[in-house]
């Protein structure tokens, strides 16, 4: 027999990073037990896995690092709820589980040979950095076009990954805009909202497809502008978070309409969401 | 297919003669609740009080079920159940619903082991409704009161006995080395097509023919306002529907170790989809009526062909405020 889907893979905290000044962002790098396990879950970019602390619970969570980086798999786990809060407490070395790769995560048929037009804001960031560090791998690099990232948070100490933002501002084949809501005495870079950063920006629409994540407030603000720089709705992708609990479509809490966030999403085009109830 | 009858007078001896190859469930009154309960004898079997209160969907789908425990950091399976087993006096709408689950639960991309394993190792006997009580609506929602969806076997009250009809080829390889039932003759096909007439008869309902139509136009509408006033969002519908199959999944914890454990839960309660972040995509009762109706006449259909309603009539007879499903639907039709 398969198998069972409910059962987690055994894994132990390797490393924890914490991403934020508020301390309350933390990237968690995992190890698999069992070297099986591993192959098995072998993940796409824009996929997510039920995070397993036994005593607490799940929770679902986009996949942070890279499948090209193959010893590394990352989760940057807001603390929010019971299952992150317990999470947040663990220590280095702790042992763990996680299940998945679950949902249909970024629809790469879609993003090659096209220009790719990354609007972030806040910790949505973590499944579009892996889509990011993705198409920069030297082994992917040449099959996409122009990489524009557009990414912004309150402060510049909520800003996440600030590591790879100093890799990625290093380099000439991606155009970087990092942009704080307000900045600091030490902070040089861009101020303002992502959705006024990215008019200014204005990634041109043509062959290229927008990927955004964010807070509901910047969706709503930067889908307008996308559309006045010309980007149709089927080269819109968003990735949609809902409460889960199976990740695996028999639950029943996760739908929007007909179609299940965990297993037909979590990433769908502006163009299917427009089609869908207005329910998430 | 081939048909025999059973002695009523030998049903207790039936049931527990098959007790000894199965382990069967059947209708068992207590506190004056029926629900299907596994038979320590053929005695407890009550066949005569209608339908059951509580959905035999806890056969298969239990009310709490562990999924594994886990000590000291480790997980522990636990083992799938190996036993054979017969479901004995499922009406017919609750064996339509089965096959409703099983549209969830043994989907092409992941299949639920503990659910599908007990129905891969349960064989499902029927009994036929020749009184079909005020709030059924099988007839309304493409099923009957002696429809054979989901049966291996159906048995129809003739009155001193029970006609037996097989339905798949388990159920004929269970009745033909059987001692208790003997061949069928003309006679009582003839009385099983005159009581079946009558009980069809006896069943009515809304029209549901143009309601997907109706609301795949509906989301927006005004309607779900009004509809959902008088509900107290209690979940008896969605606890006591065949068809309803959403559970949540909790950690019990005792010391040193626990168990993880699923338990049915209701998409009519606020915590059902309730965000970490404080956001909930169905904050009122409104958006919760509408995803039951919805799920069950629209967004089912569109993924499974089918209905997720039986016409059972539980959420009607049990709801604590009469807001009828039935009432509901021809609402929307007429809207």
């Amino acid at each position: 027999m398969a198998h069972n889907p409910y059962l987690p893979y055994p894994v132990i905290i390797r490393k924890i990073t914490v991403e934020n000044e508020a301390r309350d962002i933390k990237t968690f790098e995992l190890v698999f037990r069992n070297q099986a396990d591993r192959e098995a879950f072998a993940f796409r970019c824009g996929q997510f896995a039920e995070l397993s602390v036994l005593g607490a619970g799940e929770c679902p969570i986009g996949i942070a690092s890279s499948p090209m980086d193959e010893d590394l798999l990352q989760f940057t786990v807001k603390r929010a709820g019971v299952v992150t809060g317990v999470l947040h407490s663990c220590e280095e070395g702790a042992a763990m589980g996680v299940r998945g790769p679950y949902g249909n995560g970024f629809p790469m048929e879609l993003l090659e040979g096209s220009n790719v037009v990354i609007v972030a804001g806040g910790f949505a960031f973590t499944t579009l950095r892996s889509l990011i560090n993705y198409i920069l791998h030297p082994e992917n690099r040449a099959r996409f076009g122009e990489l524009t990232v557009i990414y912004g948070a309150r402060s510049p100490g909520e800003l996440i990954y600030k590591y790879d933002l100093d890799a990625w501002g290093q380099r000439d084949d991606v155009k970087l805009h990092v942009t704080v809501d307000a900045g600091d005495e030490r902070w040089t870079g861009l101020v303002g909202y992502v959705p006024t950063i990215l008019k200014e920006a204005a990634p041109s629409s043509e062959n290229a497809v927008a990927v955004v994540c964010g807070p509901p407030i910047m969706i709503k603000f930067s889908l307008p502008v996308l559309e006045e720089l010309g980007f149709p709705p089927d080269r819109v992708l968003n990735s949609l978070e809902m409460r889960m609990k199976c990740g695996i479509g028999k639950c029943g809490r996760c739908n929007i309409g007909e179609k299940h966030v965990c297993k037909d999403g979590p990433v769908f085009t502006l163009e299917q969401l427009q089609k869908l109830p207005s329910e998430y | 297919m081939s048909n025999w009858t059973l002695d009523k007078s030998d049903i207790a001896a039936f049931l527990s003669d098959l007790g000894k190859e199965y382990r069967v469930f059947a209708p068992v009154r207590r506190n004056d609740l029926v629900s299907f309960e596994p038979l320590d004898s053929g005695e407890e079997a009550d066949l005569g009080s209608g339908n059951s209160d509580v959905p035999p969907k806890q056969v298969f789908f239990p009310r709490s079920e562990t999924l594994f425990t886990y000590e000291g950091g480790e997980v522990t399976a636990v083992p799938l159940e190996e036993e054979s087993r017969l479901i004995f006096g499922i009406r017919p709408c609750d064996a339509a619903g089965l096959v409703v689950l099983d549209q969830v639960f043994n989907s092409d991309d992941y299949q639920d082991p503990y659910y599908t394993r007990r129905r891969e190792n349960t064989v499902v006997i029927g009994l036929g409704c020749d009184r079909p009580v005020s709030t059924c609506f099988c007839t309304a929602v493409g099923g009957g009161p002696f429809a054979v969806e989901g049966l291996d076997l159906l048995l129809t009250d003739l009155g001193d006995r029970y006609l037996v009809e097989a339905v798949t080829e388990r159920g004929q390889a269970l009745a033909e080395g059987n001692s208790f039932l003997r061949e069928a003759v003309e006679e009582d096909e003839r009385l099983k097509a005159e009581i079946v007439a009558r009980a069809e008869q006896a069943v009515s309902g809304p029209s549901t023919e143009g309601l997907k139509a109706k609301l795949d136009v509906m989301y927006d509408d005004p309607f779900w306002a009004e509809v959902h006033q008088k509900c107290l969002g209690c979940a008896t519908c969605t606890y006591l529907c065949p068809t309803c199959h959403c559970f949540d999944i909790v950690d019990e914890s005792t010391r040193g170790g626990g168990r993880r454990v699923r338990n049915w839960d209701s998409c009519q309660f606020t915590l059902f989809t309730l965000h970490a972040s404080g956001h909930n995509p169905r904050p009122s009762g409104q958006e919760r009526m509408r995803q039951r109706v919805m799920h069950k006449f629209r967004y089912f259909v569109d993924n499974f062909e089918m209905v997720a309603c039986v016409g059972c009539g539980r959420c009607v007879s049990k709801c604590p405020v009469n807001l009828d499903i039935r009432e509901v639907i021809e609402a929307i039709e007429a809207s």
